[in-house]
């Protein structure tokens, strides 16, 4: 999306095109430092965690003018806790961190796996999970894996700190429930059980790119649950298609999935056929899952 | 607008490990920076939103993309660029294996090729040829057709560990 955007500013710009015109720049010490911030940025404040997609929007002049508030120093704000029930993770902890993470891979192996599909090396060296969920790209891996873990976002504003389920955060394409002035610091996830099956399956053109369509997979003893990237305008939760693999028919899972999902047409790829491959992304996932767990 | 938003910051780092001081303007990225105000012109701007990998240096002991990076950023960074990493010999088998093997032609990606790749060689071991490929993937190469560049990586991962001679 962003791609198709950035070819219009070019050509409407000409010359210096590739350049970042932010209206200025502070690094937050702390958390309560970075409040301040924002809030002296007269609605201008833009807060600036890996960088990965926001200076490269920045250089595209998608974005210009911002009260860049440089969040990524901040300590305390990274890193993955073990929490008896649920793993907090840190809302600057960089994607290779958590591909990294024993933590993760035993306790929520869907983020470690997420990693290898995100971007390259180099992006994945800095760009950090909050950032990835407060922006919100549909294509995205890490939201849609929020989905189907079930996990709480911990967003700290002027009132103090509130928590919304992942369910209540995606909103719209790009858009979250996070606030003007808001700052995303953690996530909560539960930790898997011990015969938990949590799986990735995605489709991309080439390694690195974003997906046509991704599928995570969760299998626990209260039921599955279903999610997908690619196919809309925010991660999806398929809950119908959840119902039926409880149920144990897949092929009823299968229909009721291309059927709940409206995917976009663009040119990537068609709808149809966005469509079509949900469900094989979905046939894939729950051979994995009986497979593996036998 | 108030005055703690800098539109030039100062920032002291090192650079190719001799310290570097220098006031930068908010929005300059990190290859500006380096290309523009240091002369180092060894890696590259070419897309300059995070698609080629040509801007690819060395930050705190990581590989990143120039252009996703802001300089206001690097204060108190340890920067490494192609021009300090073969001033220092530290790459030199891996640049004499790309020269024997043919992997490059123009040399417009060599640079931001060769940090991604000894990042994957500083992790040990030799690595499978699609975990060379997978880890240069954001990397592109116009010339080669990246076969040479694989040889070329997994000769020197196999020569690191002993497994043939230099
Ligand atoms: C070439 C390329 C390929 C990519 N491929 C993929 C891919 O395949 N899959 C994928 O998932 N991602 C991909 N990405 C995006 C990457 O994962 C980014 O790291 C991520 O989207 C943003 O994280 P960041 O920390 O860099 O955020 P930033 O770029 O710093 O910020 C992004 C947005 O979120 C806001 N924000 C950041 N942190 C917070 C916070 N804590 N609280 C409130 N707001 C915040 C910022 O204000 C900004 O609006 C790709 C990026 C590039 C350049
Ligand atoms: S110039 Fe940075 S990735 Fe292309
Ligand atoms: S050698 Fe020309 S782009 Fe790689």
């Amino acid at each position: 999306m962003i791609n198709n955007q950035c070819w219009e500013s070019v050509d409407a710009e000409g010359g210096q095109q590739m350049k970042a015109s932010p209206g200025g720049y502070a690094r937050a010490n702390d958390l309560s430092h970075a409040m301040l911030l924002l809030a002296s940025a007269e609605g201008m404040g833009r807060v600036l965690a890996g960088g990965q997609s926001l200076i490269a929007a920045m250089n595209m002049r998608l974005s210009t003018g911002d009260m860049l508030v440089d969040i990524s120093r901040i300590a305390g704000l990274s890193g993955v806790t073990d929490q008896e029930t649920t793993l907090h993770i840190g809302a600057l902890t960089k994607h290779a961190e958590i591909g990294a993470s024993p933590l993760i891979r035993k306790h929520a192996p869907l983020l470690a796996e997420a990693v290898t599909y995100i971007a390259h090396a180099a992006i994945r060296n800095r760009g950090t999970i909050g950032g990835a969920l407060a922006h919100a790209d549909p294509a995205a891996e890490f939201p849609a894996c929020m989905l189907a873990l079930g996990a709480v976002l911990h967003i700290h504003g002027s009132d103090g700190e509130r928590s919304v389920a992942a369910e209540d955060f995606f909103q719209g394409l790009f858009e979250t429930s996070l606030e003007e002035g808001e700052i995303l610091t953690a996530i909560t996830v539960p930790k898997a059980e011990v015969n938990e099956r949590q799986i990735l399956q995605e489709i991309a053109r080439r390694s690195g790119d974003y997906a046509l369509a991704g599928l995570c997979l969760v299998r626990r003893s209260t039921g599955h649950r279903i999610s997908l990237l690619s196919v809309g305008s925010t991660p999806v939760l398929a809950r119908n298609t959840m119902v039926q693999l409880d149920r144990g028919d897949i092929d009823g899972a299968v229909a009721a999935l291309r059927e709940e999902i409206d995917p976009p047409s663009d040119t990537q790829a068609s709808a149809d056929y966005r469509r079509h491959i949900a469900g094989v992304l979905l046939r894939r996932a729950v051979a994995q899952s009986r497979g593996d767990a036998a | 607008m108030t005055k703690v938003f800098a539109d030039r910051i100062d920032i002291d780092l090192m650079v190719n490990g001799e310290p570097v001081e220098a006031r930068v303007p908010a929005g300059q990225h990190v290859i500006d920076f380096l290309r523009q105000e240091l002369g180092l012109t060894g890696a590259h701007a070419s897309c300059e939103h995070g698609v080629c990998g040509t801007c690819t240096v060395r930050v705190d002991g990581a590989s990143v993309r120039g252009c996703l990076m802001l300089a206001a950023q690097l204060d108190g960074a340890d920067v490494w660029t192609i021009e300090g990493l073969s001033d220092s010999e530290a790459i030199r088998d891996l640049q004499e294996a790309f020269i024997a093997r043919n992997a490059l032609q123009c040399g417009f990606c060599t640079p931001g090729m060769l940090v991604a790749a000894e990042e994957l060689l500083a992790q040990g071991g030799v690595p499978e040829r699609a975990a060379i490929r997978e880890h240069l993937s954001g990397n592109y190469c116009r010339c080669t057709g990246y076969e040479a560049i694989v040889d070329a990586v997994e000769t020197v991962a196999r020569q690191r560990a002993g497994q043939v001679q230099a």
